[in-house]
């Protein structure tokens, strides 16, 4: 069989070739597609439609009742959804900007500096990539409450911030920086930290962004910090009010239904949209990802 | 400083020279990585030699709680660990080669297509399934208002609307499907771009070397050519779907209805913020770190490059 070539990875046109690829993604696409588009059309049903039997999949007249509703329903708790969005928002944007910075100063010391233990460290933030948070959420409480951060924000914000993922992959787009360009500063005069944010951070923009999509996806839709960390209702976050939403007593009506469909497409969206913005980023970040 | 910088040359590149700025600038993350992931760790271990009820000083009792774990404790061997290990084997492996084969398949298509699909297929793991737990509860309402249960009447597939979330014989399944549909996460993405980074003289010097078909090229190209980022897949795929564990109790409530999706997770939760008995959930938060470190040290045997 000299005449099999190999096949072209990353074709440049469509070959008859590729259908039974379709064949086997499309399929697949569907099913995953499916439920997300629900959640679009359930979130903007009227009330006849989500009370129509048999229950219909596509919303013919689209309303934004669903989400009036949900503005009124927190009114009636006594907290306004504006002060959980308020929250959610303040918390987002403290842990990424902290956790980018810390990151990416970690990424250049580990990657690029030269002292004792640095491997050391390095090896351990690899094995740490395989911690799952969940599993220590009892230890982890009991951190949070020694030092006296319960029921604040920082609560919410600091348990987040190391994520070793991130620096991992941080780290190894920073080893791509060539060390020539690094010598090239030093000779001119600049100092570590000048290195840092004048030569490194312009050079690992789609590292940053991955990462940023990374510790997002981790605070957006956090629950644990809501749910253990914080007894002041007006503290909580916007996830944690949509999932009070999302169980027991609201999904159990229908009416109940469309407005946890609404609250869960607003907790969606930010997700889908930061991830459309940056995905070219992420792909490129994702080809330096590989443990050695 | 600077000039002390001059002095000293070069600071990348020779391994003799020692520059202590390297511990400012990792100092802040190692501080807060410290306090909340390995103190957590230790604490972990250290607490599940003792009987600690979040009120009285934990009482060191040895390896007791572990002993309980395995001889005393009826849920845990019966319903958890099995639940558990059905659950990591077709969420985590099975999942995991999907998302390889997946990925495999985009990378044979052109751009357009393939950046859509990888799209498609990777939203589902942006929700960490906690967002989307309401869109599972309307799904499988129990009654013929639901939406599986009216298409399944609709069909004829079945007469009486069944109740899903509360029925022990279909909870499992639901949860390991949800586990399946949000795992193509990073993982997925990284091998995508892995075989997109192939070097393309490999296939065409396969091909000369007698390689027939794109199954062969997979397994004795694509698959050795990337085995770094197989083997950081692997690892992703085995955390998020333990991570993704709690979906079960978001749907079910916990303890889920006749122990029937009870994961290793929510048993910890269970223990931890239900019962108060925080040594013992110490304990089972230890077995489930080491089933994570076994998971991850089998991908590290298969995909560590020998040379």
């Amino acid at each position: 069989m000299a005449s099999y070539k190999g096949h072209r990875i990353n074709p440049d046109r469509f070959e008859k070739g590729q259908l039974k690829l379709y064949i086997f993604v499309v399929p697949l696409a569907l099913i995953t597609g499916l439920p997300i588009v629900f959640i679009f059309f359930h979130a903007f049903k009227p009330m006849e439609e989500l009370f129509a039997f048999p229950p219909k999949f596509i919303t013919v007249h689209p309303t934004l009742d669903n989400f009036s509703k949900l503005l009124k329903a927190s009114r009636n708790a006594g907290i306004p959804l504006s002060k959980y969005v308020f929250n959610s928002i303040l918390i987002t944007i403290a842990v990424m900007a902290f956790s980018l910075a810390f990151t990416t100063m970690a990424a250049f010391s580990l990657s690029k500096l030269k002292y004792k233990g640095r491997n050391v460290l390095l090896k351990i933030n690899e094995i740490a990539i395989m911690f799952v948070a969940v599993a220590v959420m009892i230890p982890r409480y009991l951190i949070v409450n020694k030092i006296g951060i319960i029921d604040s924000y920082w609560a919410q914000i600091l348990p987040l911030i190391p994520l070793p993922v991130a620096l991992f992959l941080v780290k190894q787009f920073v080893d791509q920086v060539p060390d020539s360009l690094i010598e090239a500063a030093y000779v001119d005069g600049a100092g570590d930290f000048t290195v840092y944010l004048k030569v490194i951070l312009p050079l690992i923009k789609p590292a940053i962004a991955t990462a940023a999509i990374l510790v997002f996806q981790q605070v957006w839709t956090n629950l644990e910090a809501s749910n253990y960390y914080i007894n002041d209702d007006g503290l909580k976050s916007l996830a944690f009010y949509m999932n009070t939403l999302t169980s027991t007593s609201t999904t159990n009506t229908v009416a109940g239904q469309g407005i946890a469909a609404a609250a869960s497409l607003i907790l969606f969206l930010p997700n889908l949209i930061l991830f459309c913005l940056l995905q070219k980023n992420v792909m490129n970040t994702m080809a330096h990802s590989g443990i050695k | 400083m600077q000039t002390e910088n001059k002095k000293r040359g070069s600071k990348t590149g020779r391994k003799s020279l020692f520059n202590k700025n390297g511990y400012l600038f990792v100092a802040p993350y190692g501080l807060l990585f410290c306090i909340f992931i390995l103190m957590p760790v230790i604490i972990a271990v250290g607490l599940s030699f003792t009987n600690f009820n979040t009120i009285e000083a934990p009482k060191f009792i040895g390896l007791l709680n572990y002993i309980n774990l395995i001889t005393a404790d009826e849920t845990f061997m019966q319903f958890v660990l099995p639940n558990t290990v059905k659950y990591a084997l077709i969420v985590g492996v099975g999942g995991y080669v999907l998302a390889f084969l997946l990925a495999w398949a985009l990378a044979n298509m052109t751009k357009g297509p393939r950046t859509i699909f990888a799209l498609i297929l990777y939203s589902p793991s942006m929700t960490t399934g906690v967002a989307m737990s309401v869109l599972w509860k309307i799904m499988f309402t129990g009654d013929q208002t639901g939406y599986i249960n009216s298409w399944l009447m609709n069909i004829g597939a079945i007469d009486e609307p069944i109740i899903w979330l509360s029925n022990a014989q279909y909870l499992l399944p639901i949860v390991i499907i949800i586990g399946l549909w949000s795992s193509m996460g990073v993982g997925f993405l990284a091998i995508l771009a892995g075989i997109l980074n192939i070097d393309e003289s490999l296939y065409e010097a396969a091909a000369i070397d007698g390689v027939k078909n794109r199954f062969q090229e997979m397994i004795y190209v694509t698959i050795p050519s990337m085995k770094p980022q197989m083997l950081f897949a692997a690892v992703m795929q085995i955390v998020g779907a333990f991570q993704n564990g709690q979906i079960s109790t978001l749907l079910a409530g916990n303890p889920t209805p006749g122990y029937a999706a009870q994961l290793i997770v929510n048993h910890i939760e269970d223990y931890g913020f239900i019962r108060y008995e925080m040594g013992y959930a110490a304990a089972v938060s230890v077995v489930l770190l080491l089933i994570v470190q076994i998971f991850s040290s089998v991908s590290k045997k298969l995909f560590t490059e020998k040379d």
